[in-house]
Formats: C-alpha cells, sequence, structure tokens
C-alpha cells in the first residue's frame, strides 16, 4: 500500500514522520540529530530511501548527512563550501561592502533522476552542486558573478538562497531565489543567470521596481507547468505565466499578502496554498488564526482552510520551507509552525489535524509519496 | 612520538560516534595544529568543525584547554604543555557556553 514519509526539520533536530496511505495513524521517529538546526532535508525522487538533510549549529559550523535507507542510519558526507575565485562582497545591511561569507546551507534539491546529483542553496547567497552523493561540492558561480551580485542584500534571516526549482523535464533550466535580492533563471544548467523580477514592486527600496533587490520569500511550480510560476514575495503574492519574464499580482482577497511558504496541488495546477502572516513586523496569522488560504483559479480568489487548525490565540508563523505537498489522490497538504505542530490534511486542505504538536520550532517540511 | 588525550564536546563525540576521549599520535613536539589534524584525520567528519575549512581558522565558539590554562589564543604550533604531550592530562576542546 502507498504511503508517505515526512521529512521535518527543527531548530533542534530532525524528526521523520510516517503514514500509510489514509495519512491518519502516524508514526513519528527522532530526534535525528538532536540539539543541531536541521534546515532542510530532502530526498530524492530518483531513489526515496537516499535523503539529504542539512544539519549545522553556531558551534560547529555545516555538516550534510545522507541517509541511504530512507532516515534510518544517516551518515555525514562533504561539508567544504569554498566559493569559487576570490567571493567579493555583496551590501551589508547599511549598504556597505560586506565579504561573501558561508553560513550553512538552507536548502537541498535532488536530482529528479539521479541520486547522486543534489543542489545546494546557501547563505551567503551561493548555489552550489554535488555529483557524488554529497562528497564534495562545486560552486555554480555564474549566479554570484553574473554582475549584481555586488549590489545584493541580506533580509532578516540573512542572506540566503532559499529556493531552487529545477523543471522536470529539462534540468538545464533552473529557478533560484534569494532573500533579498530576487529570483534569477538559467537555461543552460546554471552557467548562466538571469534576473527575473520585471513586475515585482518592493515599496521601501530605493528603486521599488529595481532589476534585483526584492525580497522573494518562496517560489512554487507544478511539475506539469514549468513556465507558471507563484510566488510569496515579502509583501505581495505574485505569479509568472511566461517563466518569470514578468510578473502579476494574485493577492486579491487574501486578509494580508505578507507570508513565507507557497505551494501548488499535486493534480490541479491552478490550487496554490499560502499562509497569510500578519506583517513583517508581527510574523504570526492575524487576528490569531491559523489559517490556510487556497485558491482554486491561479491566484486572486482565496478560500480560508480553517477545519482543524487553531482559530483562536494562534500565534505561530510558518516558514518559507515549512510546507509540502504529497502526490497522492486526495493530495495531501503538509505544514510545520514556529510553535512545534506539524499538521497534515489528506484532503487537499478541506480538514487538517495535527500529527504532531510540541517539536522544537519546526524549519522545513518535505514529504516523500511512497509506493 | 606523543600519544595525546583529546576531550572532544557533546555534539563532536556524536558525530565521531565515540563516547570518552579520543587519543591520536603525533610527532613530537605535539602541537595544538599537529593533534588538530590528527584528529581529523582519524575522525573525518569533524573537518570543519572546529577549525575552518581552508585555512584551519578556529571556529568562534571552540576553544582549547589543558592543564587548568586557556591554550586558545597560543600559536597553533607551539608545543603543548608535557603534561599533554605525555598523556597525562587530556587536551580540551570546548564549544563556548552560549544558550538558545
Amino acid at each position: 500500500m502507498s504511503g508517505v514519509r515526512v521529512l521535518v526539520g527543527t531548530r533542534k533536530g530532525a524528526f521523520v514522520l510516517t503514514a500509510d496511505g489514509k495519512r491518519k495513524d502516524w508514526t513519528v521517529d527522532g530526534p535525528h540529530f538532536p540539539g543541531w538546526e536541521m534546515y532542510h532535508l530532502k530526498g530524492s525522487p530518483a531513489d526515496p530511501n537516499r535523503i539529504y538533510a542539512s544539519q549545522s549549529t553556531g558551534w560547529h559550523g555545516q555538516l550534510i548527512q545522507r541517509s541511504d535507507d530512507g532516515g534510518k542510519t544517516w551518515n555525514p558526507v562533504g561539508n567544504e563550501f569554498a566559493y569559487d575565485g576570490v567571493p567579493g562582497t555583496h551590501q551589508w545591511y547599511d549598504g556597505t561592502p560586506h565579504p561573501w561569507e558561508f553560513a550553512r546551507v538552507w536548502h537541498l534539491e535532488p536530482s529528479h533522476t539521479d541520486p547522486d546529483v543534489v543542489l545546494a542553496g546557501v547563505e551567503d547567497a551561493a548555489l552550489f552542486r554535488s555529483s557524488d552523493g554529497g562528497q564534495t561540492w562545486q560552486e555554480l558561480s555564474g549566479l554570484r558573478g553574473h554582475g549584481s551580485g555586488p549590489h545584493w542584500q541580506p533580509g532578516a534571516g540573512g542572506m540566503c538562497l532559499h529556493t531552487i526549482l529545477v523543471d522536470p523535464r529539462d534540468a538545464e533550466r533552473m529557478y533560484v531565489a534569494i532573500s533579498a535580492a530576487g529570483a534569477f533563471r538559467t537555461t543552460d544548467g546554471g552557467k548562466t543567470w538571469q534576473p527575473i523580477n520585471r513586475g515585482l514592486k518592493s515599496e521601501g527600496i530605493p528603486d521599488p521596481e529595481a532589476e534585483v533587490g526584492h525580497c522573494v520569500h518562496r517560489i512554487a511550480m507544478h511539475p506539469d507547468r514549468p513556465g507558471v510560476l507563484f510566488m510569496q514575495k515579502h509583501w505581495d503574492v505574485m505569479r509568472s505565466d511566461d517563466g518569470g519574464d514578468s510578473w502579476h499580482e494574485i493577492s486579491g482577497n487574501l486578509p494580508t499578502d505578507f507570508g513565507f511558504p507557497i505551494d501548488v496541488h499535486a493534480h490541479e495546477p491552478e490550487t496554490v496554498y499560502v499562509v497569510p502572516i500578519t506583517s513583517d513586523m508581527h510574523h504570526f496569522p492575524p487576528d490569531g488564526k491559523l489559517r490556510v488560504y487556497r485558491s482554486r483559479t491561479g491566484g486572486n480568489e482565496w478560500e480560508p482552510l480553517t477545519e482543524g487548525l487553531p482559530q483562536q490565540d494562534c500565534y505561530v508563523n510558518v516558514l518559507r520551507d515549512a510546507m509540502a505537498v504529497d502526490s497522492l489522490d486526495d493530495c495531501g497538504v503538509y505544514f510545520g509552525t514556529t510553535g512545534g505542530q506539524v499538521y497534515a490534511s489528506a484532503d487537499a486542505g478541506n480538514t487538517w489535524n495535527a500529527i504532531v504538536r510540541d517539536l522544537p520550532a519546526v524549519l522545513s517540511v518535505e514529504v516523500q509519496t511512497l509506493p | 612520538m606523543s600519544t595525546v588525550r583529546v576531550v572532544l564536546p557533546g555534539h563532536l563525540r556524536t558525530l565521531a560516534k565515540v563516547t570518552g576521549e579520543v587519543t591520536v599520535d603525533v610527532a613530537e613536539p605535539a602541537t595544538l595544529s599537529t593533534v588538530l589534524d590528527a584528529v581529523e584525520t582519524s575522525f573525518p567528519m569533524l573537518r570543519g568543525t572546529i577549525r575552518a575549512h581552508g585555512g584551519g581558522q578556529r571556529r568562534d565558539f571552540v576553544r582549547f584547554f589543558a592543564c587548568n590554562n586557556d591554550l586558545t589564543h597560543e600559536p597553533s604550533d607551539a608545543p603543548l604543555p608535557d603534561a599533554v604531550a605525555n598523556g597525562s592530562e587530556p587536551l580540551l576542546v570546548v564549544g563556548a557556553m552560549a544558550g538558545g
């Protein structure tokens, strides 16, 4: 019988949550790597037993862990992320030059076809690739070196490359997003990159329509329509129908257009999920009500999904990498909160249940649909 | 040859899959640099966790003590105290106490 494996990264360890296809009865395994910040875990689409995990602390830096048995056992692989050449400077918060310094890996994106190939998005923003199962890492330095790098600035969480989307039909075509530089696209496997931020507006920066400088929080894509992108920006929910060449706002009737995650239904490319958050000052849900909003029209028209979610006195946040969908029928939707809850919906968001309620603050949620 | 005892912080013991002290053999005179090189050779998963890759700079929240002395800011190529070099006292690799 089919099943799901939910990979949860938290401030103090990783957890693996498993269930059969009904997604009602869950087994919680963990903590793995207790006490370490687990920014992200993600399984290989080509080999579900292969999982990569980003492990770090301020004391001992970055490690990459790899499991070859579906998360039961782990072994550290390579952790040397050396920028290509002389790294140079980007802009600090106050606009002064600041040296490029590696801090941590925010996001791991395994190849669709080769379990040994994996991409890593890091802080300070850069993209690395491994083709030997994570043992060694090489920077795809065309991104950082394409010209605008010296003008990139960090967001409040650091200058992180947090989103990596690979076109499932053409691995040479990728999208990445950086806070607070914006979105970029390559069509040659990462050798050259193009900023794709036309249509984004970010009040508060000197040129609100600048080529770079936009605080993109997350981009999502349906695998069957890789030219259609959905974006949760610092403010505004956005959509592109031309692979990022242009963007238009689809915030519509959302109670607030600030938030972090965004995701797309596995079988309905026009069904999109966001979690509105009051503001960049508060970072908690409006009115103390945790609501996922779903649009079945590709944006603009949104409905709140509340059944099973706390509707009073709830002041958690949902971070950018902490939402995922499975590919069962009905589509399962999952998200984790900074309060340590992981919520699951086995009916595309209509109803929700907490798989666990008291984990450390959740940094990331990914799900694997198992045969 | 000196056999040096090293006490690692808890997280690194877990990472290295050891439970107590580790020992490494280094040429005389034993120095902080040669001991840490030997630790990283015996336990490659510790590379980058005590000292940064590419130059070996000590990580900010890691300090070194032995014989009730703070060796953190001693030259890395200075001989370690005799008691460490002869194995009667361990070299302590300490993760700074900081919260969160």
